[in-house]
């Protein structure tokens, strides 16, 4: 566990730099969080695939690519071309949500 | 941690063999690598064929003889006897599909289609196709192209190679 200076607010994070308190959270810090991650912008297409992690983590659900392509969001190609180099990991670090568990 | 900083940049997977948690594998593996941004190649030869084969690739088979950890649903020891009767490989084998399925874990050309959309390639091998008389229709509609070994290495340069 550790602390990181983000957008001008300090906030928890794991190892992995994934945020551990998501009351912590805010847009501005979910696009500097994109920034380091090789994302220049959020496009209003980013910020649909953001609330929809935001909402399933928050009931409970297993995120998985899979279910993300079936959301009805994007597609997973759509996925893919939106957080590009492995689009869980870095959408749920993004999102401000724990790092996805799952294997496919 | 000993862990490397180093990442793997790319990984092609060899699957020869149709068997179902061999073909899972290597489909877990392959797409696997392309959720961590590696960049991956699946070849499938010999009895591998059968997952990218339209008619078998959703009916794939698990060893209910000549499998010694195949157990019973509780773990108790599966008698190799029981294991050749007419449709019990088939139901041990539906089982295991939908217990995976339970875990989201999608069927074999769903699975295919995924790699596919995240951008892995799916290769079959020359030499195999030949074998088994296969032709460009029987086989899934997505896969990249039929190869031969030599150009398999050629695609594999840089990174590591998983036999499974």
């Amino acid at each position: 566990m550790s602390q990181k200076e983000i957008s001008g607010v300090t906030i928890d994070v794991d190892d992995s730099g994934y945020m551990t308190n998501f009351e912590e959270w805010s847009k501005e810090i979910a696009t500097e969080l994109a920034k380091e991650n090789g994302i220049d912008e959020l496009t209003p297409k980013h910020w649909e695939v953001i609330e929809y992690i935001q909402k399933e983590v928050k009931d409970g659900t297993t995120l998985s690519i899979r279910k993300v392509g079936k959301s009805g969001v994007v597609d997973i190609k759509e996925f893919y071309n939106l957080f590009p180099d492995g689009p869980l990991k870095k959408a749920t670090l993004i999102s401000g949500v724990p790092k996805p568990s799952g294997c496919v | 941690m000993a862990e490397s900083k180093e990442k793997i940049k790319k990984v092609s997977v060899i699957c020869a063999k149709g068997s179902l948690e061999d073909v899972y594998a290597a489909l877990v593996m392959t797409n696997g690598a392309r959720m961590e941004g590696i960049e991956a190649n699946l070849f499938f030869t010999f009895f591998g064929l059968d997952a990218i084969t339209k008619k078998k690739m959703n009916k794939l088979h698990t060893a209910t003889v000549g499998n010694p950890a195949m157990a019973m649903p509780g773990g108790l020891p599966f008698p190799t006897l029981l294991g050749i009767l007419p449709g019990v490989e088939a139901g041990v084998s539906a089982m295991m599909r939908k217990g995976m399925d339970d875990l989201d874990i999608p069927p074999v050309e769903e699975f295919l289609d995924m790699i596919n959309a995240a951008g892995g390639k799916i290769y079959g091998c020359k030499l195999a196709v030949d074998m088994f008389k296969l032709k460009r229709e029987d086989m899934y509609d997505d896969m990249d192209s039929i190869i031969t070994i030599g150009e398999f290495y050629e695609k594999a340069a840089g990174g590591q190679i998983i036999f499974t």
